[in-house]
């Protein structure tokens, strides 16, 4: 076991930190405020390398590994947690499946512009009346000639009305519920697709979230993504890496949180002390440094297993898990360091603890998480 | 020991929340957006709810402190902001008044107070004074018939929108005196008005005093008797913010249950799975918990028995179940409980100052652990 960080990894933390300080944190709060997407901040993005971080460079990527993914993740996270989950959608939800399942001519023509920024990715699988119990799902996609038509609509889309590409999920075979979904690449300008509501939310205010609509969409044959019947496992496998991702956004929350509590700490003397002095305060920081640390080497061990090529499912669930649940606990006894202040909009750890608790609930809610552990726990 | 309601007490908890039910709900909306609630505080004043411990010769129902925690409990189940706008003009903007106050000054306030013509605030924290009230500078300098005041005053609920302040200032012996400002004095100020994580409708601001006069009947008390005037009215105080948490926790609660009733998934309703329902039978369990030490407290006060350790863990336990139960309740929700279509997102927001305000839970800690170890037998 090494637990030191390689040149590469420490170069690509830098490099994010550096970028995330001078470029991301100064209009975090006003894009939270207005609930304003940047596109200007995910094309510098673009511009270091940072949006196919985990891709061989034949694909446009820089051919880094799942780790420096997950750094770059946390990096942005611990200043604007919506920056965090715009990357994170982008490559774990919407390039890995073209990684993975995609055709060579699928991969040029989608997963090359996507690694290179040019275009901005999204996933489309939850319904109305399918969040956590996915499979079941009503879109359909009916099989004509060489085409497929959709219809029907998506919502909670991260990256809605942004993207370009969507990889979508969609029954092609309704009797056969979970083996009669398949998945398939929609381009933004199909005729028959649309963004529709967008979504209010209480954090990750500057990510979009909107419903996507499909009315008779045609799609290509060619743009069904792995075999018919295929989409549930593919989606399923999208989100086993999906949910590390989501762990490295929610240990860097968890982190900018901490690193703020800890200097307003220093900083704010009452009783003639830092508050720091008191071990009602510097107790609550060494739980939740020590909770950080361990959210943080669950998720560096999932990440580092995927990379590695070995099984990565369970780990990835107790690290989404873990730092969901780290990352809620932390921002909430960081407003409480903060006192008064820190439920003001004037400092920035009450957005922490607005965009920490989306973390407990998508890509897999802290319930399926668990569902997803224990079944590995039992099984023979 | 007797567990339930008196008639009475039911009765003025129907009234409540039929009226929280047709007048404060539907205006959530709008106080999310910022607007304070001028009128719901009228329509609050007409129905007695603005005096309810006031004695009846002041104008007030007469009511005891039990009375007073039904409503501000049932009144945050809709809306935390009302509760907290009740909660500090009823505790700490009248309350100083009504049990430090001379004949004349009774006389002179206490009816506008009751009848809701006047809206109270109190005036402690400063910028370099939270939990370390003690460490205050505004100073009340004596000149001929008046004080004149110089200092400001932080994170003032119902600033700028109330008509009298209780104030905290340093009198020239050094010790803390308490006064009564009324707004339309020379020299007082509304400052900056903060933007908060929750409690939209509630106006919290500063205030800059700027050779205020105040004149010399408007001292509350002696000299130097303010910091135990604001200790013991604090010590209410959190009985009332305690019941606002309740409230809070108990509304979150019964949107959660409904929601995982009616919300079907994997074929069934999600209550149905263990994950849920235990979830639910811990909030529940934690909410009955802080109720009873809320009315316990309450109780105490309502019978002129000491409860200082009581209000203080009443407080510490609610504002925790809030918090825990509003994040809980928006887990429950699932995505939906993450967006503004759905009222449960406010509840976590707003919660969270439960735990922070009139005396932080590390403080009630400090009272609490401070009574331990005053109690004869251990």
């Amino acid at each position: 076991m090494d637990f030191r960080l390689s040149e590469e990894h420490e170069m690509i933390r830098k490099m994010v930190r550096d970028f995330a300080v001078k470029e991301v944190a100064p209009t975090a709060a006003e894009r939270d405020e207005n609930e304003r997407f940047d596109r200007g901040i995910f094309d510098r993005m673009a511009a270091l390398g940072l949006t196919g971080i985990p891709w061989p460079e034949q694909y446009g990527g820089i051919g880094s590994d799942f780790l420096a993914y997950c750094i770059a993740v946390e990096e942005l996270s611990r200043v604007c947690a919506s920056t965090g989950v715009t990357l994170s959608a982008h490559t774990s939800l919407a390039s890995w499946p073209l990684f993975k399942f995609g055709t060579e001519e699928q991969k040029q023509k989608y997963l090359v512009p996507l690694a290179r920024g040019e275009k901005i990715g999204a996933y489309g699988l939850t319904e109305p009346g399918s969040g956590s119990d996915a499979g079941a799902m009503v879109t359909t996609a009916r099989r004509e000639g060489d085409h497929y038509v959709l219809n029907g609509s998506k919502i909670f889309i991260t990256n809605g009305g942004v993207a370009d590409i969507y990889i979508v999920f969609a029954l092609t075979d309704p009797k056969s519920k979970h083996h009669g979904t398949s998945a398939f690449i929609i381009e933004k300008d199909f005729p028959g697709f649309s963004t529709g509501k967008k979504e209010k939310k209480m954090g990750i205010r500057a990510s979009t979230t909107t419903e996507i609509i499909f009315d008779n969409v045609m799609v290509p044959a060619e743009n069904r993504l792995g075999e018919e019947g295929q989409g549930f496992k593919i989606a399923m496998m999208t989100l086993d890496g999906g949910r590390n991702g989501i762990a490295a956004q929610a240990v860097g929350i968890a982190q900018g949180a901490l690193d703020a509590a800890a200097a307003y700490a220093k900083e704010r003397k009452q009783f003639g002390k830092p508050i720091a002095a008191n071990q009602g305060v510097s107790f609550k920081l060494a739980d939740m440094a020590t909770a950080v640390e361990a959210a943080r080497l669950l998720t560096y061990q999932a990440a580092w297993l995927e990379s590695n090529g070995l099984p990565y499912g369970k780990e990835s669930a107790m690290s989404k898990l873990f730092a969901g649940d780290t990352a809620m606990k932390v921002t909430t006894e960081a407003v409480q360091i903060f006192g008064g202040y820190g439920y003001t909009k004037d400092y920035p750890v009450e957005r922490f603890m607005r965009d920490a608790k989306i973390t407990q609930i998508y890509e897999g809610t802290q319930e399926i998480q668990r569902l997803v552990i224990s079944r590995m726990l039992t099984r023979d | 020991m007797d567990f339930q309601f008196t008639e009475e007490q039911l009765l003025l908890r129907k009234t409540v929340r039929d009226f929280a039910e047709k007048e404060i709900l539907p205006a959530t909306g709008d106080m999310e957006r910022g607007m304070f609630p001028r009128e719901i505080l009228g329509k609050m004043a007409t129905l007695g709810l603005m005096g309810i411990t006031i004695p009846e010769t002041y104008g007030g129902a007469g009511l005891d402190f039990t009375a007073y925690v039904i409503a501000v409990h049932e009144i945050s189940k809709a809306s935390a902001t009302i509760g907290v706008i009740l909660s500090v003009h009823s505790s700490v903007g009248t309350a100083p008044i009504l049990y430090f106050g001379s004949e004349a000054q009774k006389q002179k306030y206490l009816p506008k107070l009751a009848s809701g013509e006047y809206l109270g605030a109190f005036c402690l924290t400063e910028a370099e004074a939270g939990s370390d009230a003690k460490n205050l500078k505004t100073k009340a300098v004596k000149q001929g018939g008046h004080y004149v005041l110089n200092g400001s005053k932080m994170f003032i609920t119902n600033g700028g929108e109330a008509d009298t302040y209780i104030v905290f200032a340093r009198t020239e012996d050094g010790n803390i005196t308490a006064f009564i400002i009324e707004k339309t004095m020379p020299g007082f100020r509304t400052g900056k008005d903060e933007k908060k994580m929750g409690l939209h409708g509630s106006k919290t601001v500063q205030l800059h005093f700027e050779n205020l006069q105040v004149p010399a009947e408007n001292r509350l008390g002696e000299e130097g008797e303010g910091f135990k005037i604001a200790m013991a009215v604090l010590d209410a105080g959190r009985i009332g913010i305690a019941a606002q948490a309740l409230g809070i926790a108990e509304g979150a609660y019964e949107l959660a249950l409904q929601y995982a009733k009616n919300r079907r998934q994997f074929g069934k309703p999600i209550h149905a799975f263990e994950g849920t329902g235990f979830k639910l039978a811990d909030m529940a369990t934690n909410i009955e918990a802080s109720k009873l030490l809320v009315y316990r407290s309450a109780f105490l006060r309502s019978n002129g028995l000491g409860c200082k350790k009581e209000a203080a863990m009443a407080k510490l336990l609610a504002s925790q179940t809030a918090v825990d139960t509003a994040i809980e309740a928006v887990q429950i929700f699932g995505g939906y409980g993450y967006t503004k279509d759905y009222p449960v997102e406010r509840f976590m927001r707003d919660a969270k100052i439960t735990q922070i305000y009139e005396g932080t839970s590390e403080i009630q800690r400090i009272v609490i652990s401070n009574q331990l170890l005053r109690e004869k037998r251990l």
